[in-house]
């Protein structure tokens, strides 16, 4: 190990942790642009062009605000939430690779911090260390709202996890590795988001309700809760909660984007035209930030749309819904694959039996649903 | 002394203490967070065997969801604060119980284990995850088998002893 590839990877870590810091900030804008186009409004104008200086003046007034700790709080494990909670958040992106190699001085750089052989289990390693901060904040502001929200983000958080590292499992069978380099490669020909749609509707939905995301966001239900787990926090105490929920807004994206939409990979039709990344490599973060941004879109879409669901539905769909499907969507990936070791073209088993599963699942849980209004009714 | 073992010593450190401030603490909600720091430094530990795998499934699965689930009982039950009063009379049999225990077990390790026969087969905690899933599926198989059968049955009796009788 020479001096050179430490002085390597902390530029790449802080150039990484500045995009992800900077990301935050300019998602919180692009958040609120969408949402006031999708609700007729005009949204954020006033500060700069189109209000692009909005989130710089967002922050300066978060941090003069005056930071309030409740007198009857645990005053240690108050003050450690905010930091456990985005620090899982910054550090996720770090098996993400971004591109291919590329030649800068005549050394070779690899576009991501860590390749390692477990990359997969790395990311859900670090998301299951993320829950602890919410719930602590939740326990530590001694205010019952803010314990109910950490209780309920705990039991959410613990229940649509299973359905995310399911549609995990459907991913590294395609790929047959848990490097994400090597997922990304092995989707150089068709996406795993094509061959198993099913597995990346149900890792979407899952991820949605690990970042407590609207239509999932119990944890901050304002009828019910004030704000949830963050109810007592004000000032950069509070600016880190919202950082951390944004920061893993990209990084889940940047992830879902990696396993499920070919990475840094060219879109299919522009393979082997020189607008592929073999032909350019510094096209591959490109790429990675366009699919990002449409991602992302999605999931605003998702709030502007999706009214909040109910408590004990929202569990019951992750306990009765998600978790059966994405079972069955790791059987039928292995499945596929083992039909494909006969003849490559039975491959296509996958996507249509997983298709079919998909339809099945949404229409059981309308006919519980429907049963539901009768018996109400 | 290398890099690796002033690691290992800081690492050891902070398991025993975790581990005693785990046992000590008067409040329920530190001692969980005890024992969660307690399981990442045995994941480093792992790490530092060169088993990743390893170490990343023992952070997601006792770190991860384990922990949260204890955490969430013990918020959910309101049970932080330990009331009962605690007295020496009652500890120090099992204690002594206890200590007798770990005595007899140094002596036997520090008999029966030397450096010679401390080689495990490392091959089968390899870095790469597949090496290992071929270990667990083909040598292993019986026992894993059995362990996921165990956790099958552990699961229906959670279920039939939460499920309450509908009347009616």
């Amino acid at each position: 190990m020479d001096s050179g590839l430490i002085l390597e990877w902390v530029i790449k870590s802080v150039i990484l942790v500045m995009v992800l810091l900077t990301g935050f900030a300019y998602l919180t804008w692009y958040e609120r642009k969408i949402l006031s186009r999708m609700q007729i409004r005009i949204g954020p104008n006033r500060a700069g062009i189109f209000g692009l200086l909005q989130p710089i003046a967002d922050a300066v007034k978060l941090i003069f605000k005056e930071e309030l700790i409740p007198d009857q709080a645990e005053k240690i494990l108050f003050i450690l939430a905010p930091i456990v909670t985005v620090v899982p958040a910054v550090v996720i992106t770090a098996t993400v690779p971004w591109g291919p190699d590329i030649m800068v001085f005549g050394r070779t750089i690899h576009m991501y911090i860590a390749n390692i052989d477990v990359g997969v289990l790395y990311v859900t390693a670090i998301a299951s260390i993320a829950v602890y901060g919410i719930v602590l904040a939740g326990w530590s502001s001694n205010n019952k709202y803010a314990m109910l929200g950490g209780l309920r983000s705990t039991a959410q958080m613990v229940s649509y996890e299973l359905a995310l590292g399911l549609s995990f499992v459907a991913v590294i069978l395609l790929a047959g590795s848990m490097n994400m380099m090597q997922i990304v490669e092995a989707q150089k020909n068709v996406w795993f988001a094509v061959l198993q749609p099913t597995g990346a509707v149900v890792f979407l939905i899952a991820t949605l309700a690990e970042l407590n995301r609207a239509p999932f966001d119990m944890p901050e239900a304002e009828q019910e809760l004030t704000a949830g787990y963050h109810v007592e926090y004000s000032g950069m105490k509070f600016a880190l909660f919202f950082m951390a929920e944004y920061t893993k807004m990209i990084a889940i994206s940047a992830i879902s984007a990696t396993i499920f939409f070919g990475g840094y990979r060219e879109f299919w039709f522009l393979k082997d035209t020189f607008l592929s990344v073999d032909k350019i490599a510094l096209l591959g973060p490109i790429y990675m930030f366009l699919k990002i941004i449409v991602l992302l879109f999605g999931m605003i879409w998702a709030r502007a749309t999706l009214p909040r669901i109910r408590y004990d539905r929202l569990m019951s769909f992750g306990w009765k819904a998600m978790l059966p499907l994405s079972l069955a969507v790791v059987l039928v990936s292995a499945f596929g694959i083992a039909l494909a070791a006969i003849n490559p073209l039975y491959i296509w088993f996958i996507p249509i039996v997983s298709i079919f599963l998909g339809f099945l699942t949404i229409g059981l849980v309308d006919r519980s649903l429907r049963r539901k209004v009768y018996a109400a009714g | 002394m290398s890099g690796e073992l002033i690691l290992f010593f800081i690492l050891a450190l902070t398991a025993i203490l975790t581990a005693a401030g785990m046992l000590l603490s008067r409040h329920a909600v530190y001692a969980a967070l005890y024992l969660v720091l307690n399981f990442g430094t045995v994941a480093i530990f792992y790490l530092l065997l060169g088993s990743p795998f390893i170490a990343l499934s023992q952070v997601t699965v006792y770190g991860g969801a384990i922990m949260v689930l204890f955490l969430f009982v013990i918020m959910l039950l309101g049970a932080e604060q330990i009331t009962a009063e605690f007295s020496w009379n009652s500890v120090v049999p099992a204690g002594l119980l206890g200590l007798a225990l770990v005595v007899e077990a140094l002596v036997l390790v520090l008999q029966k284990v030397s450096a010679s026969n401390l080689q495990v087969a490392t091959s089968v905690i390899d870095a790469a995850p597949e090496p290992l899933a071929k270990q667990l599926f083909t040598v292993y198989l019986l026992p894993f088998e059995i362990t996921s059968i165990l956790l099958l049955v552990a699961m229906v009796g959670a279920i039939i002893l939460t499920k309450t009788e509908k009347k009616g």
